[in-house]
């Protein structure tokens, strides 16, 4: 029987510093809890007693419902606690949150906050595991994971495809968890966009840069879509959404000279006939809903490799 | 080390194990055999190939991975990875029998029970095992016994399962002997 390294770290910060070999690790305990989530009891005691904090300072449908079901679904109590409504409204900062939390022993906190840094900070700053959920720009590392899953089990492979990552590239956790992840599993990157959305010297993290989209299309194995953040146009990154949507928007057009097997990936919420036309969102190629299903077996992964084998 | 079972002595034992199962079901139908990951499930392959020579009838077989039930979740500094269940059949309404290599503290049985349970309701649930060394720590016993032997809590029994079949055996180690696997 093979034995397994637990995760040799008490937080998940983000993929910039996590090997290879660790994040096959997750992506193959995820694919074996996948099983949990088709049953008709889907929950198994595992993590039965275990405390998990959901703590968002940002909005977040997705992100915290799937942290909320795959704890519950693991036997953790999930207590979600959001920006508004908390006592962070009465001006409490950060670090007396965390050890107001930390006080009442958690065993993980998940964190989503606007500044970049903020896991870093309170997994420094706390024994319990801190797991990421987004730190501004920065990273989101389980949305990389839970791409990364959908990926190998639509292509049996990350080695060697071809990715393109489309969008506002500069202001995306999710573009930078991507490359990170991507690069460090093999697979060869190219980052499209408007120049003003590209951050200068990104090729220094291994990707190519393209302003052409229709160009990318026909080598690209999977083509992943980013969300255009509404409040960028008016700070006057792109001139309208209308040309945006004309050269960076996915549609049926362009997408007649696409691989066959092409995979289309959004990490939500979509901005239907902006960044993707509806037609494709729901078209055959696209797996943006499979991507959901799987964000659940990832973070489940992820709390029991955090979890189940610290020694006590 | 010393050697307890040769692969004839194994075979034998499977084959003494799936006639005393067809005896007791008469109606095999309703039998599934649910191996515990991963020499369980060698063996629980094994029975079903010895009922269908002696009735002629293939049961399915599955296999459960016991790592998210386990009480130990906690001490446990290694762990095997986690491979997943797949259980082919509802559970619901079949006579299960659990496989498993070598029986010990019972607390591996036990968590394959809260494993089984969490996918149904079985109408029973009957145990069979290659070895049965003692020490439990647990109610719980096999129903259908390869071999019966007595151990020391120091000693270790392994099966052993060979890429030549003809080569498979379990033997029994002594503590220091441990430290080499």
């Amino acid at each position: 029987m093979v034995e397994s390294i637990t995760l040799k770290r008490k937080d998940l910060l983000g993929m910039e510093d996590l090997g290879a070999e660790e994040i096959y690790h997750i992506l193959d305990t995820a694919e074996s809890l996948k099983e949990i989530s088709t049953r008709q009891i889907k929950k198994v005691p595992t993590l039965r007693g275990k405390t998990i904090i959901n703590l968002f300072f940002e909005p977040s449908t997705r992100t915290r419902t799937s942290f909320e079901i795959a704890g519950k679904r693991l036997s953790a109590d999930v207590i979600n606690i959001s920006g508004s409504g908390s006592s962070v409204s009465k001006g409490e900062s950060l670090q007396d949150t965390a050890k107001n939390l930390q006080a009442m022993s958690p065993d993980i906190i998940v964190l989503r906050h606007s500044v970049p840094g903020t896991s870093h900070l309170l997994a420094r700053l706390l024994p319990c595991s801190i797991i990421n959920a987004g730190d501004g720009a920065h990273e989101h590392p389980t949305q990389a994971l839970l791409d990364l899953l959908t990926i190998r089990e639509k292509k049996q492979r990350i080695e060697g495809l071809n990715v393109a990552i489309v969008g506002d590239i500069s202001h995306s956790r999710v573009a930078r968890s991507n490359i990170w992840g991507l690069t460090k599993l093999g697979a060869h990157v190219t980052v499209v966009g408007p120049p003003t959305l590209i951050p200068a010297e990104i090729e220094k993290l291994g990707v190519e840069v393209s302003y052409n989209l229709p160009e990318v299309i026909p080598q690209a194995d999977v083509i992943m879509m980013l969300r255009i953040q509404l409040e960028r146009q008016e700070k006057g990154l792109f001139p309208s959404l209308r040309e945006y949507s004309r050269l960076f928007g996915l549609s049926r057009t362009k997408l007649v000279n696409a691989r066959p097997d092409v995979l289309i990936m959004h990490p939500g919420p979509t901005n239907r006939g902006i960044e993707i036309e509806p037609e494709v969102a729901d078209g055959p190629y696209a797996v943006i809903l499979d991507q959901v299903t799987n964000g659940v077996a990832v973070r489940m992964a992820l709390m029991y490799l955090l979890l189940g084998g610290k020694a006590e | 080390m010393k050697q307890l079972m040769d692969s004839r002595a194994i075979d034998d034992a499977l084959a003494k194990i799936g006639s005393q199962i067809i005896g007791n079901h008469p109606q095999l139908e309703e039998l599934a055999l649910l191996g515990i990951r991963n020499k369980g499930l060698e063996l629980a392959r094994r029975i079903c190939a010895k009922i269908n020579l002696q009735a002629g009838k293939e049961l399915p077989v599955g296999v459960i991975d016991t790592s998210l039930y386990r009480d130990d979740v906690n001490m446990a500094s290694r762990r095997p990875v986690l491979c997943g269940t797949d259980v082919p059949v509802a559970v619901d309404h079949k006579r299960i029998i659990l496989v498993d290599d070598v029986l010990y503290t019972g607390r591996t049985i036990r968590a394959a029970l809260d494993a089984i349970t969490d996918l149904g309701r079985p109408m029973s649930i009957h145990l069979a095992v290659l070895i049965d060394r003692g020490h439990r720590e647990l109610p719980i016993h096999a129903d259908y016994i390869g071999m019966t032997i007595s151990t020391t809590r120091q000693e270790s029994v392994r099966v052993l399962f060979k890429k030549d079949p003809a080569q498979d055996e379990v033997v029994l180690l002594q503590e220091p002997e441990l430290l080499k696997w």
